[in-house]
């Protein structure tokens, strides 16, 4: 028995720093600094996890880190194999510039299937779009259960169970494999890797893919194939500084003023 | 006129606040059909009408509780091959978006999330998204397929505008993915009594300056006093001293309410993505370099353990 884990981490722009959009509406990444989008960390420590009491069980285990993007998203792979996954995949094409998320899912599944999986670990949402649709779509593409927004969960004789912290319960979900899971930052701290992974990582295979590889139609991906579109995007204007009070015993009272005023009290 | 689907959100047929607020907002680009899954259409319809539902189709399933996800995604396929709306609108919660996603996939539609507004062109609807934390808002649309958009709760008023629509069943078929993901317990979040969070007009939010679990009493008395919610950074929330359900931010709830006030919390880019759209911000922390001071309408220097109770107090008073 083996248990083939494929991971997928985004190469994200740096959320600290000034984020900006280029004229075609899409990320200006020339802008900012990338790296391995915080939350799919935590994706990476939880395959790990599991590959880990696999192994202790006596299975075989590999994981895969995949990401589609752009050339400098190699860094978000080392990030992967440095914490200690096996190999990793980059999708990378000039054609997908601009691609929606209907197109990433698209990409990804392919590239999933060309990989081989029994599990794919997913973070909760990226840190730029965010939008948390992409391990929901990556199942209906692979016609596979999901199992997402974990915040606690177990692979074993071929079931993933998990913990799904809900807007009004708490469930706990089970499937069978092959699945695809999404966790939180609930999930566990994430390892930092150590000196011996990072100089590992320097010689773990990183296949690169392109459109043509995965015997997909440019014409479904990049801003041609998007099937949304960015009307316009402006800047939000500098909050307006507001009023601010020292408190010398009267703060609480100018406070409830401004309250008053606004019609809240 | 074109129809717009609603995906109904409930709790064993108590509406909540964000599908009326998807009708009304539904209302702008056609006639709305409320899709209502499960238990308690009866109980439903009364409110779904009212805010302007034309037709309710209606569907109860045990799938429905029993599996995640897919058999919603089934259903509300279903509803889009009966009435081939011009939208399909869901609440931005985890579950909406994930049912949006997988529908997507299913029509080869694009999607919208977190949609703040709603309006519409000849093109059809265009949806406002506020992103980066808030640091940018766009405008976008959905250029093939039909559009479908989640929208974040606190985006519109709900407004009543009587509509004819009664309960009608929707016929499901479940295809074999539907039984894939089991829920195999539930345990129903305890209420608080206060208001639900990503709803609430306010909410009061307390952080690490706040220094303890017990010490949020002094939150949950000024979000009492205001009728509020309580939030809580993250900080606070793995110092266990509030529950994870109350997180504000990135990776917690986010949050739009007509006032914020954030008490012991410095600001960080990731809590700032969770309230940033807030209509108006109020801060309290003892450090005047806070970064929160750069959003604030008002900011109070001082200590949240002097400024809190005295503010609790002199609300009470003033509402008599
Ligand atoms: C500000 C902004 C707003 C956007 N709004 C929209 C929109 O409304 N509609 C739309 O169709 N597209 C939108 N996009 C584009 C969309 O973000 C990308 O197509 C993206 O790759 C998928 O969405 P996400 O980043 O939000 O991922 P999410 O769904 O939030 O990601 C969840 C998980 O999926 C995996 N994942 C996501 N992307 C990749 C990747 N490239 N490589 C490997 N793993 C990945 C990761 O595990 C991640 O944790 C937007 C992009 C930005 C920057
Ligand atoms: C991937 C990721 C996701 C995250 N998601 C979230 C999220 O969803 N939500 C979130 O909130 N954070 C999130 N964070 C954490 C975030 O980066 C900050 O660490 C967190 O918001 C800090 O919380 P805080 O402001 O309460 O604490 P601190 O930054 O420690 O600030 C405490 C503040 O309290 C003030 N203070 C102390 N005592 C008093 C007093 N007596 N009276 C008044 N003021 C006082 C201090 O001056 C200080 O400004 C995330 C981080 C990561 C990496």
């Amino acid at each position: 028995m083996s248990l083939r884990i494929v991971v997928c981490v985004k190469y994200v722009p740096d959320a600290t720093g000034d984020r900006h959009f280029a004229e075609d509406w899409t990320l200006d990444r020339d802008d900012v600094d990338g790296l391995l989008s915080e939350l799919d960390e935590y994706a990476v420590e939880q395959a790990l996890q599991i590959a880990e009491s696999a192994r202790e069980a006596g299975e075989e285990a590999e994981i895969t880190v995949l990401t589609v993007g752009p050339e400098d998203a190699a860094d978000a792979l080392r990030k992967a194999l440095s914490m200690g996954a096996d190999k990793a995949v980059h999708v990378e094409d000039d054609d997908l510039h601009g691609t929606d998320a209907l197109g990433t899912s698209l990409v990804l599944a392919k590239a999933i299937e060309h990989i081989g999986y029994d599990l794919v670990v997913c973070g909760m949402a990226s840190t730029d779009g965010a939008m948390g649709v992409l391990p929901a779509m990556l199942a209906e593409r692979l016609s596979v259960p999901q199992a997402t927004l974990l915040s606690e969960l177990t692979v074993a004789g071929g079931t993933v169970t998990g913990r799904r912290d809900g807007d009004a319960a708490t469930e706990r979900l089970s499937a069978q494999l092959p699945a695809v899971v999404s966790v939180t930052d609930q999930s566990g701290e994430a390892r930092y890797p150590s000196f011996k992974g990072i100089m590992a990582a320097k010689k773990k295979p990183v296949e690169a893919l392109d459109l043509e590889d995965l015997d997909l139609d440019a014409e479904r991906v990049g801003l041609a194939g998007s099937r949304t579109e960015v009307i316009s995007a402006t800047e939000r204007p500098a909050r307006t500084a507001g009023e601010i009070v020292t408190d010398e015993g009267e703060g609480a009272g100018q406070l409830a003023g401004f309250l008053a005023g606004q019609k809240f009290i | 006129m074109a129809e717009v689907l609603v995906h109904v959100d409930h709790l064993d047929g108590a509406v909540r606040k964000p599908t009326l607020e998807l009708l009304t907002l539904a209302r702008r680009l056609g006639d709305p059909v409320a899709v209502f899954l499960g238990a308690g259409a009866d109980a439903a319809a009364g409110v779904l009408a009212e805010h302007g539902a034309v037709r309710i189709l209606t569907a109860d399933a045990p799938e429905f509780a029993d599996y995640a996800i897919v058999p919603k995604v089934d259903a509300l396929q279903a509803a889009h091959d009966a009435v081939r709306p011009a939208a399909v609108l869901l609440p931005s919660s985890a579950e909406g978006k994930e049912i949006a996603a997988r529908l997507a996939v299913r029509l080869d539609s694009g999607i919208i999330t977190d949609a703040v507004d709603l309006s519409t062109d000849d093109q059809g609807p265009v949806a406002t998204q506020s992103v980066f934390a808030a640091a940018y808002t766009t405008t976008s649309r959905v250029t093939q397929g039909t559009p479908i958009i989640t929208v974040k709760p606190n985006s519109a008023t709900p407004e009543a505008a009587p509509a004819a629509g009664t309960a009608e069943p929707l016929t499901v078929t479940f295809g074999d993915a539907a039984t894939g993901t089991k829920v195999t317990s539930r345990t129903a979040r305890e209420s608080t009594g206060r208001p639900e969070l990503t709803e609430a007009a306010i909410v009061v939010s307390g952080g690490r300056g706040v220094g303890g679990a017990e010490n949020f009493a002094v939150i949950e008395a000024l979000a009492d006093s205001l009728g509020a919610a309580v939030g809580a950074s993250r900080a606070a929330v793995d110092a266990g001293w509030y529950p994870h359900s109350h997180q504000v931010g990135q990776t917690g709830k986010s949050v739009s309410p007509q006032l914020y006030v954030a008490a012991g919390i410095s600001g960080a880019i990731q809590h700032r993505a969770g309230m940033q759209t807030s209509k108006t911000i109020v801060a309290v922390n003892k450090d005047a370099e806070a970064p929160i001071f750069e959003l604030v309408d008002y900011g109070v220097v001082g200590d949240l353990f002097e400024v809190l109770p005295k503010l609790t107090e002199e609300i009470k008073a003033r509402k008599g």
